[in-house]
């Protein structure tokens, strides 16, 4: 597998080049975001992971750019506390993200799951994480081979989730994906079924371990636990 | 006049040290000042105009840049053929009264700046409305900046010389500049002519004479006259050059003839020649080269004289300063012992007084002031100096004479006539000698009521009429009994005595009262000044006392913040608004520190007086007093009181400056301190976990001895623990400066609590590793609005110094309750707790309670909670629990949540 990996700070990019290398993954490298834009285009890379705060050109605009002519997932590198650039990004065609600093296990878990969203043409037909089984054929979810009765909002929110396994979604890409519109007063909505998900399905819904909050920006459907 | 010097030997050789100081002093302080240089003649004509042209002919070949400001040749050929080839400024246009006239144009030489200005004629006086009203004001503002001046002056200009020179020539000239001026010439160039001579220029027209004065002048160009000025003008020029010379002598202490430590003092009184005799006693000070003074007794009797009088003896004080002598008021019961009392302790040597103008009888029955003084002077020399003059005119005015107004000498005489009519109501049971009691009776009350005047016309009345109606033979002034007499004398002498006891007692009293009312104004301004706290309270407790004592519009200046030159109205009044002008008055009584505007000598067409507030640190600001109507004008008194109110004023206005100065090095140093103790911190506690951090790497790079797997796994997470932890710290300080910064922006939105609390143990991640944590979240909690992400911070703050501050065994509780409109989440532990005195000061920055165990973390975290919380709209507080532990909670503003259909 190839990976272009896109970041102005050469540690960064050396740290990165050493992780991904150990898992035997061709590492390309770009410093900027016009060279990033050439060498998708020229190298193919499988997978980008582009850092927000390049030099010549702000990270959101190098997905808009990339994602005009290409579908390559795109992993962004943030600082916290940056939510709204993140959001940016992310509706901008970026897959997923990352905040600095992360550990090389969160890196690869983000990996490949941005992966398999990829690779994968049609939605697997059952997704399995830990004990929670998720039946889209049959539209069913089940714990531990307990049936769980969910109302048809929370079910399409865990849908939405299960398909999208492992990769963030932020708020408007839930609310466009289930009401088709955004608005305060869904996102009120879409809290208040979330909430009632995890009731649901969440052993401790205090301290969830399938669905993940990502403070400011959405949620995500743990692949791991 | 003697002009000789009078040396008394026997003195010390050596100079004073501390004079050839002050003298040093004043030369440097002379340095960047302007020279002046006066071309001096004794009469108009000797050709001073015409030398002082010459002389800047010759300084111009030298390369001084010279410029001519103002030089008045009437008309002369030959001075206005000297005025070719230099630059003439041009003159200031003014109208006075419709008559267009030129002034010199101070501004314009300001903004030339030539080195060097011709300014003819120093004596002038300028048209009304002028910068100055003299022109020698003018020079001195000009040499104050540094330029240099060459003037001309006549001798008959020189204020101490005016009474002289009226001697000799029978002119008295109004044009007079005093002799301080003198005292600030670089240079004296004698311009001298024979008077012969001077008298054929005067014959040939080449002499300027104003047409009205003709026949003045006449008089004034007599050959005697001419000499005698002559003469008086070159023992003038020799004197400076001697007193240059002595002054040189000093400086290379060459021993000379000093002269005697003598000093002088002269009483000063209403006496109308009371100017004369302190030029007197200038020139004789000046001969003798001592210190002198005036003083001026203020007894009971002042407040019984006019207000011409009162008027002459300020303007001799005033004419004591400018002279050079110290001027003084003293208050006393009598004139000898008040002046003897000063001096003796001030070591005077002489005093001198005028010769007494009461006529003989007045002396032995008032006594005089000089045969007084002579008496009691033990060893104190005393000078009576005869002023020639005209006494006939002042006999008249002289103090006792009352002016009051005829009424109460009407009333005198009706009460003569009620006492009669009472007398006779009683003739013919009580014998005439008791009828006295009566008319005694009625001097006692005119004297009271009346005043000394109608008193004693009441004594003398009494006993006409006594001797006319009482006495036989009735009807008649002829007495037939001589034992009468007696009584007749009785009568007078008793009635007189009593008119002049009460007359003195009630003047005592009255100048008492007058003095215990300005005492207690003064003490009352002192007293509101001392209670004002802050400079708003200091400026309207002095705004208005002068409103109230004095009647006058009062406005405070200070200076702007901007720079100390420009003045801002602290206060406004409605009655006095200050434009442009009345401010650049305002602007020069700040520079100068000296008073100007309205009856003084700088600007007096200013609609207000400007008095500088000086303490010793120099001038704080400008106190600007009007009128509120236009006549009316403050006696000499009321002018003093009024300085004595802005020295008060002055100081207690630069204490409250001081004060906020104070306060604000205060907080400059607070801050300092806390600045200071942020760095310490934030430097200890972000390198602290580098330590470990790159301990544990290196130790890893090394490979080490025998690097045990579980090792190698222990220093791994504790490197990767002390990343975490840098990482947060580094978080509290963005949050911090942002909440410093006041860009902490909270955008709210429905969020869901117990989600905040999910996220924030997550982000903890492995702090939480092997601890226990309990969470209790209400059943059917609403969504809050919250921003989402900063409650997360908050909650992540709260949980990680509940672990800190518990030990490893004990839980820590998460509790969310809904109380009244607000949602309230508790973080508790059951650790140590926090000292109660704290509870309150753990939410400020950098607080960590004392503790004996030293436990890391900057202190940030509850400061930063807080402020989010604030932002917020909630608040977040600090308790004990029963039981011990600590436990910290915040609430949150709960609003109206739509109904959500499920």
């Amino acid at each position: 597998m190839r990976i272009l990996v896109v970041d102005d700070e050469k540690a960064i990019r050396r740290y990165l080049r050493v992780a991904l290398s150990a898992q035997d993954i061709t590492v390309v490298e770009a410093s900027n975001g016009e060279e990033a834009i050439r060498a998708v285009a020229v190298d193919r890379p499988d997978m980008v992971i582009l850092d927000l705060g390049l030099p010549d050109m702000e990270g959101t605009e190098v997905t808009r750019r990339i994602r005009e002519w290409s579908a390559v997932p795109i992993i962004i590198l943030s600082v916290r506390e940056q939510e709204s650039d993140k959001i940016a990004a992310l509706d901008s065609g970026a897959d997923d993200y990352l905040t600095k600093p992360f550990g090389t296990g969160e890196l690869m878990a983000r990996i490949r799951a941005a992966l398999r969203r990829s690779i994968q043409k049609e939605n697997e037909p059952v997704i399995v994480v830990g004990e929670l089984k998720i039946d889209l054929e049959r539209r069913q979810v089940m714990i531990a081979d307990r049936e769980i009765l969910l109302t048809p909002t929370e079910y399409d929110i865990l849908r939405l989730l299960a398909q999208n396994i492992g990769k963030v979604l932020t708020h408007r890409q839930l609310l466009q994906g289930i009401w088709g519109h955004t608005s305060e007063e869904d996102l009120h909505l879409l809290r208040v079924n979330l909430s009632n998900l995890r009731h649901k399905i969440e052993p401790d819904p205090s301290r969830p371990r399938y669905i993940r909050t990502e403070p400011g920006v959405g949620y995500r459907l743990r692949s791991d636990t | 006049m003697d002009y000789n010097n009078i040396v008394k030997s026997g003195s010390d050789s050596r100079p004073d040290p501390d004079d050839l100081l002050s003298r040093v002093q004043h030369e440097e302080q002379q340095a960047p000042r302007g020279r002046l240089k006066i071309f001096l003649g004794y009469a108009a004509g000797v050709g001073k105009t015409y030398a002082m042209l010459e002389a800047a002919h010759q300084r111009k070949r030298e390369g001084v840049d010279v410029v001519v400001g103002y030089v008045e040749t009437h008309g002369r050929v030959e001075t206005e053929a000297r005025l070719v080839g230099l630059e003439v400024l041009p003159r200031k246009q003014e109208t006075y009264r419709g008559i267009a006239m030129t002034e010199l144009d101070v501004d314009a030489v300001l903004k030339r700046r030539p080195q060097l200005v011709l300014v003819d004629e120093l004596a002038h006086t300028n048209t009304p409305g002028s910068r100055h009203p003299k022109r020698y004001q003018d020079v001195e503002e000009l040499l104050a900046v540094g330029i240099d001046i060459y003037t001309t002056l006549n001798i008959q200009h020189l204020e101490s010389l005016n009474d002289v020179i009226a001697q000799i020539t029978g002119v008295t000239v109004r044009e007079t500049i005093p002799d301080s001026v003198l005292d600030q010439v670089t240079e004296i160039e004698l311009t001298d002519l024979p008077p012969d001579e001077l008298l054929v220029r005067l014959e040939e027209g080449k002499v300027y004479v104003p047409e009205q004065a003709a026949q003045a002048i006449h008089n004034f160009f007599r050959k005697g006259n001419l000499t005698a000025l002559r003469e008086l003008t070159m023992r003038l020029a020799a004197k400076r050059v001697d007193d240059q010379m002595r002054d040189y002598m000093k400086t290379k202490a060459i021993p000379g003839p000093w002269p005697a430590a003598e000093r002088l003092l002269v009483g000063i009184s209403p006496h109308p020649l009371a100017e004369r005799l302190v030029r007197s006693t200038y020139r004789l000070a000046d001969d003798l080269n001592t210190e002198w003074l005036a003083v001026y007794v203020e007894t009971p009797a002042h407040s019984r004289l006019t207000p011409e009088q009162r008027d002459r003896i300020s303007r001799t004080l005033l004419l004591a300063d400018e002279l050079g002598g110290r001027s003084l008021t003293l208050p006393g019961r009598s004139v000898p012992e008040a002046l003897l009392q000063y001096a003796r302790e001030h070591n005077v040597t002489k005093i001198i007084l005028g010769k007494p103008l009461r006529s003989r009888w007045k002396e032995l029955l008032f006594g005089s002031v000089v045969d007084e003084l002579i008496r009691m002077s033990g060893n104190i020399d005393i000078n009576i100096i005869s002023v020639p003059g005209d006494l006939e005119q002042e006999r008249r005015n002289v103090a006792w004479q009352p002016h009051h107004p005829w009424g109460r000498y009407l009333w005198a005489i009706f009460l003569v006539l009620v006492a009669t009519g009472i007398g006779a109501l009683f003739q013919h049971n009580v014998s005439p000698t008791n009828l006295v009691m009566v008319y005694l009776l009625t001097v006692v009350v005119a004297a009271v009521y009346l005043g000394r005047g109608p008193s004693i016309l009441v004594s003398f009345l009494s006993v006409l009429a006594f001797d006319f109606i009482f006495v036989p033979p009735y009807y008649t002034f002829a007495v037939s009994d001589t034992e009468y007499i007696l009584t007749f004398i009785g009568l007078l002498g008793v009635g007189l005595v009593i008119s002049e006891l009460t007359a003195r007692v009630r003047d005592q009293a009255e100048a008492a009262r007058r003095r215990e009312a300005e005492t207690s104004i003064l003490y009352t301004l002192s007293r509101d000044l001392s209670v004002a706290e802050g400079l708003d309270a200091i400026i309207s407790a002095v705004t208005g006392s002068v409103s109230q004592t004095f009647g006058r519009e009062a406005v405070v200046l200070l200076p702007n913040s901007k720079g100390k030159d420009t003045l801002k109205e602290y206060t406004k009044s409605a009655d006095f608004s200050l434009d442009e002008n009345e401010m650049a008055v305002a602007a020069w009584s700040l520079k100068h520190g000296q008073i100007a505007g309205r009856g003084t000598d700088t600007l007096p067409a200013s609609i207000g007086r400007y008095i500088p507030l000086i303490t010793p640190r120099g001038a704080v600001g400008v106190l600007a007093v009007k009128p509120k109507d236009e006549g009316n004008q403050m006696t000499l008194d009321q002018r003093r009181l009024l300085e004595t109110f802005s020295r008060q004023a002055a100081l207690a206005i630069e204490r409250a400056q001081l004060a906020e100065q104070a306060k604000e090095a205060e907080l400059l140093h607070a801050t300092e301190k806390l600045q200071s103790a942020l760095l310490n911190s934030i430097s200890h506690d972000l390198r602290t976990p580098l330590v470990s951090i790159t301990g544990a790497l290196s130790s890893l790079s090394d490979g080490g001895v025998a690097m045990d797997p579980q090792i190698h796994q222990d220093l791994v997470d504790t490197a990767r623990d002390e990343a975490d932890r840098m990482n947060r710290l580094v978080g509290n300080l963005l949050n911090m400066t942002r909440l410093e910064a006041g860009a902490m922006r909270v955008t709210k939105q429905p969020g869901d609590v117990q989600d905040a609390i999910g996220t924030a143990l997550e982000n903890l991640g492995d702090t939480l590793r092997d601890r226990k944590v309990a969470i209790d979240i209400e059943e059917n909690s609403p969504l809050v609005p919250m921003d989402f992400v900063l409650i997360v911070q908050v909650l992540v703050n709260l949980i990680d110094n509940a672990l800190k501050y518990s030990n490893l065994e004990s839980p820590v509780e998460i509790q969310t309750r809904q109380v009244g409109k607000d949602l309230h989440v508790s973080v508790k532990d059951r650790g140590i707790g926090i000292p109660v005195e704290d509870l309150d000061h753990i939410f400020e920055k950098f607080y960590r309670v004392e503790r004996p165990e030293k436990i890391g973390g900057t202190g940030l975290g509850l400061s930063i909670s807080r402020g989010i919380i604030e932002a917020h709209g909630g608040l977040i507080w600090a308790e004990n629990r029963p039981g011990g532990g600590a436990s910290i909670t915040f609430s949150l503003p709960m609003q109206e949540i739509p109904k959500v259909v499920k």
